[in-house]
């Protein structure tokens, strides 16, 4: 068993590319569900415009990878429209129907035949991302250099999207925070907890809860950059129902309702998920087995290490509901 | 309770502007401040509400009581947009009110309180009452950030909250959550937070209700104090002492419809209200005439 490159790896988790897009995420998710209330479970159709915006520059419209931000997030605030527009009068659970299946048909229509066209249909998008990357070496970064030290070594084209993306955690962070501090994010609280006693003190709730739908939209959007930089290519089917239910639990893990929750929580998300695989990697180098009778391959490791993954999160729901950051004192008033 | 009140200037005023009043269903009163005709709700077949017309006087005390099912709630929702009416217009001081969304009416000057409390209960006491202040500058998102724009104005509201919170004997609680709150609390807790919107015109949904004895008594102080300060109060109630002991006039309402009205010592007299509340002959109806 080597427990070096375990260490390192889950180290590397810890701090990698997905626990920071899940972080930007997760920051969104946190807007709408956290602080709001809004069960959204579309936040990766969220993701897949700001990948998709960045993708089509290349693919379809051929103009400046740039002006994929600005239209990235012009896709997300449309989406937040048309999910918010018929569905926040209603209550919260008819969001989470409308939000889930919106997200499905975003990706069934970009992997679509009949779109290929515009979104390249199930083969994604790729060869988009060439002016990021050269921006990185304007930097000083070399791509095909390796930096830091152990146990975080990265290739420079790593180390490129990771200072962008904690550099965007940190800002949205902070945005974040400020706003929850505000009295609009008092507003927003108040909708979380008693609808009808904010409408009766004069606020108009439809509209904040727009606000909050869309700003946590656009900051998935920006996630969903992330992601697509990273890969350097755009897959219809890394957007689909599990990534926004593993934000989702990301986000729980750290603490809802707070910042440091949703980024430290989906730190732990991959660091813990990392630490398993590579664990039960090792320990599966030789089929395990009592007598003749074989209890793991190799080949099954993923599934085993979902299946815990999800024993952790009951025990972490059963025993800590307000997840790590979350605050027990509130959690005491939930029994609504 | 046959206690003898003196009753201050505001008060003895707002009395004798309905002493000239005719003491009956939907009377016509001097000033009124909220007045509506023809309102018309109906659940399935049930006509929740059927009120021909309603005024309540500026400046006063008025209770909207009637047994339970008689309506006095959904009435409630219906003036203050949580509920569309079947049919029927309102107005609130002469502008029409029928179009107008509910959550416009606070701003405009007549702010609710519910039945059952709606306290906010993960945000502290002074939140919840700095929540109620209208226009704030912060509550604009673009605003949000720069908290240098609405410093100012927060810090005036934390004043006129703390300020509302020691005459409701609550700063004490100043910092707990509002879900650490004792039910009677809650109440308090509502109707401060009301008055933080300015309003003009307070509808209180049962605010004596689940509250003890000694806390009623300083609950209908605070109703009185209200009134002293101009504002007018509408509020519905169950409890006959309190309704007597608070109110300048009494509005009854029993199956949707308004039944009687009259200053308190004339409601107690009143036989069609002492049916309503008692029961008559089985199958009548309480409309009916003897």
């Amino acid at each position: 068993m080597d427990w070096n490159l375990i260490l390192e790896n889950s180290l590397k988790g810890f701090i990698g590319i997905n626990a920071v897009y899940f972080a930007i995420a997760a920051l969104g998710l946190n807007v709408q569900f956290g602080y709001t209330g809004l069960l959204n479970f579309g936040q990766a159709g969220f993701m897949a415009c700001g990948a998709y915006g960045l993708g089509m520059t290349a693919h379809y419209f051929d103009i400046s990878f740039w002006w994929g931000i600005p239209l990235g997030i012009l896709f997300s605030v449309v989406l937040g429209l048309l999910m918010g527009i018929p569905t926040l009068r209603l209550r919260a659970d008819y969001l989470a129907i409308v939000t889930i299946a919106s997200a499905e048909i975003i990706r069934l229509v970009v992997r679509s035949v009949k779109f290929k066209t515009y979104f390249g249909g199930s083969d994604g998008i790729n060869g988009f991302s060439s002016s990021f990357r050269a921006l990185g070496n304007d930097f000083g970064i070399e791509e095909a250099d390796q930096y830091g030290f152990w146990p975080f070594k990265f290739t420079g084209r790593e180390l490129w999207v990771l200072i962008v993306g904690w550099l965007i955690v940190a800002v949205f962070g902070f945005v974040v925070y400020k706003l929850m501090k505000s009295p609009w994010g008092r507003v927003l609280k108040a909708i979380r907890e008693d609808e009808d006693a904010v409408k009766s003190l004069g606020k108009n709730v439809y509209s904040y809860k727009m606000q909050s739908l869309i700003l946590g939209g656009v900051i998935g959007t920006v996630s969903g950059m992330i992601f697509a930089l990273d890969r350097g290519s755009v897959q219809p089917d890394n957007y689909s129902r599990d990534l926004t239910f593993y934000i989702l639990t990301a986000l729980v893990l750290g603490g809802v309702a707070k910042v440091s929750g949703s980024i430290v929580g989906s730190m732990m998300f991959w660091g813990l998920f990392t630490f398993m695989d590579n664990f039960l990697r090792q320990v599966a180098k030789d089929p395990v087995s009592i007598g003749n009778v074989t209890i793991m391959k190799s080949t099954q490791v993923g599934q085993l290490n979902f299946i815990l993954i999800g024993i952790t999160l009951i025990l972490l729901m059963v025993y800590r509901p307000q997840g790590v950051f979350g605050n027990r004192k509130e959690m005491a008033f939930d029994g609504r | 309770m046959d206690v003898e009140r003196t009753y201050g200037e505001v008060a003895t005023k707002a009395r004798q502007s309905l002493r000239d009043v005719e003491r009956a269903p939907g009377a016509r009163k001097p000033n009124p401040i909220l007045t509506a005709d023809n309102i018309r709700r109906e659940f399935g077949g049930i006509i929740a509400v059927d009120v021909d017309h309603f005024e309540v006087q500026e400046g006063s005390i008025t209770a909207l009581i009637g047994p339970n099912g008689a309506g006095k709630t959904t009435f409630f929702n219906l003036l203050t947009g949580f509920d569309q009416p079947n049919s029927g217009s309102w107005t609130f001081q002469g502008k029409d009110m029928s179009r107008v969304a509910s959550h416009r009416t606070a701003t405009l000057g007549m702010v609710r309180t519910f039945q059952l409390t709606k306290s906010l209960t993960k945000l502290s006491v002074i939140e919840n009452m700095r929540l109620g202040a209208t226009d704030q500058k912060g509550e604009k998102w673009w605003n949000g950030l720069f908290s240098a724009v609405w410093k100012g104005q927060e810090d005036e509201i934390t004043e006129r909250a703390d300020e509302l919170l020691s005459r409701f004997q609550m700063s004490h609680m100043r910092d707990e959550y509002a879900g650490a709150l004792s039910g009677g609390q809650r109440k308090l807790l509502e109707m401060a937070r009301a008055l933080m919107t300015n309003p003009t015109l307070v509808m209180l949904d049962e605010p004596m209700a689940g509250v003890n004895p000694a806390l009623k008594q300083s609950l209908n102080e605070h109703i009185r104090g209200l009134r002293d300060q101009g504002m007018t109060v509408l509020f519905v109630e169950h409890d006959m002492d309190m309704v007597h002991d608070v109110s300048d006039w009494v509005i009854v309402m029993a199956e949707g419809r308004i039944i009687a009205e009259g200053t308190p010592d004339d409601i107690a007299k009143n036989s069609a209200v002492i049916d309503a509340y008692l029961g008559t002959r089985q199958g009548q109806s309480l409309l009916e005439e003897e």
